[in-house]
């Protein structure tokens, strides 16, 4: 099975870690997915920049119908806001996806991740990839 | 209610809450349901005490209130005549029982074998044993072994019709079956014990691990001719003893050999020689006596100075001679190391790293880094104690880890 | 700039059989734009909310709970990562994507495209 670990943090208190801190931490992250690769549970990272330079695309006003089986927003317009989805208490600041046996295996991996000291790991089950190969 | 009066009532209670549950439970083998009655007549309890005064006999007292709630369910489930012969049969058991209440037989080591038994899934024997003999709720089981309330409390409820639907009997097994379903109780409250160890920084963790040896308390009680029993429970207090001096005033980790004895129990360390004595004397050596032996060891060389290194790889050989358990072996080099030097120590490693558990087992790339470390291979160090790093799930761990993967840079 | 494009969604939106067929006919073309612009990545579908878990640990103690992080009626759906030379670039690609039309897309720029932590 394929899980998401969705890293989520205080943007402001990460700011205010001292570089060789910041360093420290990111020393254990750098361990952290050594130890993903070794145990053939890494598929990939990313690291996201602050919800600040997020933009969100939202359709604002209509209502959603189905027609033809698609679903289409009628009567509204699509708008682009600056910042991120929704404002929380900590923001999603970056991701792994692994490879694991099931979710219990997930939460023991998320557990270890040092990113799990200091904000939620949501752990979402991935139901499918699309890729070039498939479509 | 002072501090003292609420802990003994909270004893009693504990030991009363087994006990009926066990005996409760022995008859139908429906866990589940006899949970129910003995939560309503605790219940009814809270009411009807305060009012009438606490009856003489408390536990008989809960016991009636409880067959009487498990009876009626029991009608309003069952319509069959082998039902009826049922009901009576648990109306006479209980008619004798309010003749003589103290007589309440403990069926608790019965209620452990049943929840340990080979057809119920190994992960799952002590989360049963933890909520059937004290009463702990899912989420404090499910807090302590990283699973969600909601999913621990299911795969509990699953467990338990699986003990009715298989009949499993609540009984003590055969001398000839003992030793073996034995093990399986033993080592259920030993994961009890290591996963309250493991975070013994925090407060469930610490609850458990007192749980734990309790439990084994328990055991050791009701099979006071089992070795083995003993020996676990040595096994606990040797770890309990030094749980203080793990960690540093500023909550750094700190290794074994550089621990402050003085902070040690050294009440706990008297009472788990003892129990290893009585163990040895009275039978054939098992796992848990042996683990228990090569703690007792470790205790001796702090404490006195003795180099018994050689004592200690010597136990190891026996026990992975037992168990041929990867663990022992990963262990057991690391006590050859201070014998025959790191060369020979990681040569006994070398058949690990065909084991694929091995990739994300924590202790085996400390232990190889270390073992690395100490040959001078320098960048196969780095990478394995940079890969132990990635796998702890503790902070101090992870900081200990780094400093000597710093040193080794330096040095 | 590499983007992150994070779809929420509110999962009881997405309706029918015969809805989803079209709607997973309509990303099948957008992947397939997507699969053939430089430095696009696949993207996951995740499966529902009530299926994920949050693990947080604590002075050494670890606690999980069933379901989502934030308990907003949209959540996330999926994800994609697309190269762009500015945001205005990476709004055209939200725009054609489908979910447009039913959730909302959160852009968010990467750090560090090359390297990881």
């Amino acid at each position: 099975m394929r899980y998401l670990l969705m890293l989520y943090a205080d943007e402001n208190a990460g700011a205010a870690i001292p570089p060789e801190q910041m360093a420290k931490a990111m020393e254990g992250m750098y361990a952290y997915q050594q130890a993903l690769e070794k145990a053939g549970a890494f598929v990939s990272t990313s690291a996201l920049g602050r919800t600040s330079d997020a933009r969100t695309l939202r359709m604002s006003g209509g209502e959603i119908h189905n027609v033809d089986g698609a679903f289409i927003n009628q009567g509204g317009t699509l708008k682009v806001e600056e910042g991120p989805y929704a404002e929380a208490r900590e923001q999603f600041g970056g991701l792994f996806v692994i490879e694991c046996e099931d979710m219990d295996a997930a939460v023991k991996w998320a557990a270890r991740c040092p990113a799990a000291q200091w904000g939620p790991i949501e752990i979402r089950p991935v139901v499918h990839t699309s890729s070039a190969k498939e479509a | 209610m002072s501090d003292t009066a609420r802990r003994a009532a909270e004893r009693a209670a504990r030991e009363s809450y087994g006990r009926l549950l066990a005996f409760l439970a022995a008859r139908t083998r429906d866990v589940a349901g006899a949970e129910d009655a003995l939560a309503e007549a605790f219940a009814s309890a809270l009411t009807a005490w305060p009012e009438q005064g606490v009856p003489a006999n408390p536990d008989a007292w809960l016991l009636t209130v409880a067959r009487r709630r498990q009876t009626d369910a029991y009608r309003r489930n069952s319509t069959s005549r082998s039902g009826e012969t049922h009901l009576t049969l648990m109306r006479e058991e209980l008619d004798d029982l309010a003749m003589t209440p103290e007589a309440i037989p403990d069926r608790r080591l019965a209620l452990m074998f049943a929840c340990a038994h080979p057809d119920i899934d190994p992960s799952l024997r002590s989360p049963l044993i933890l909520q059937t003999i004290l009463g702990l709720t899912a989420a404090d089981i499910g807090a302590a072994f990283l699973i969600p309330a909601a999913t621990m409390g299911q795969r509990l409820v699953r467990a338990k019709s699986r003990i009715a639907e298989l009949g499993i009997a609540f009984e003590i097994p055969d001398t000839e079956d003992l030793p073996g379903r034995l093990d399986a109780v033993l080592e259920a409250i030993y994961a009890a014990y290591a996963k309250g160890w493991n975070d013994l920084v925090g407060e469930t963790g610490g609850q458990l691990a007192e749980e734990a040896i309790w439990l084994g308390r328990l055991v050791a009680s009701l099979l006071p001719a089992s070795p083995e029993a003993k020996g676990m429970l040595a096994l606990m207090l040797y770890s309990h003893a030094r749980r203080v001096a793990r960690r540093s005033p500023t909550g750094a980790y700190v290794p074994l050999d550089e621990q402050d004895t003085a902070l040690w129990d050294m009440e706990a360390i008297e009472a788990a020689e003892t129990l290893l004595r009585a163990a040895s004397s009275a039978g054939p050596t098992g796992r848990c006596q042996l683990e228990a032996a090569i703690q007792s060891a470790h205790v001796v060389r702090r404490l006195t100075g003795t180099d018994n290194w050689p004592i200690i790889v010597k136990l190891y050989d026996i026990l992975h001679a037992m168990t041929g358990s990867p663990v022992v072996l990963l262990n057991r080099a690391a006590a050859l190391a201070e014998t025959e030097g790191p060369a020979a120590a990681l040569q006994s490693i070398a058949p690990l790293a065909e084991d694929k558990r091995m990739a994300d087992y924590q202790p085996y790339w400390a232990v190889r880094g270390r073992l690395l470390a100490e040959t001078g291979n320098r960048e196969a160090a780095h990478e394995a104690l940079t890969l132990a790093m990635g796998l702890s799930t503790d902070p101090a761990i992870r900081d200990w880890l780094e400093a000597r993967r710093g040193e080794l840079m330096a040095g | 700039m590499r983007y992150m494009m994070l779809i929420h969604h509110d999962e009881t939106n997405i309706g029918d059989p015969a809805g989803q067929q079209a709607l997973y006919a309509a990303w099948g073309a957008f992947n397939e734009a997507l699969a053939k612009a430089e430095g696009a990545a696949p993207g996951e579908r995740m499966q529902s909310p009530t299926q994920g878990k949050t693990v947080r640990t604590r002075n050494g103690e670890t606690n999980v709970v069933d379901g989502p992080y934030s308990d907003a009626k949209e959540q996330l759906g999926g994800y994609f990562f697309i190269e762009a030379k500015d945001f205005d670039e990476a709004v055209k690609w939200a725009e054609l994507c489908p979910a447009s039309k039913y959730g909302t897309i959160e852009i968010r720029p990467i750090v560090q495209p090359d390297k990881n932590w």
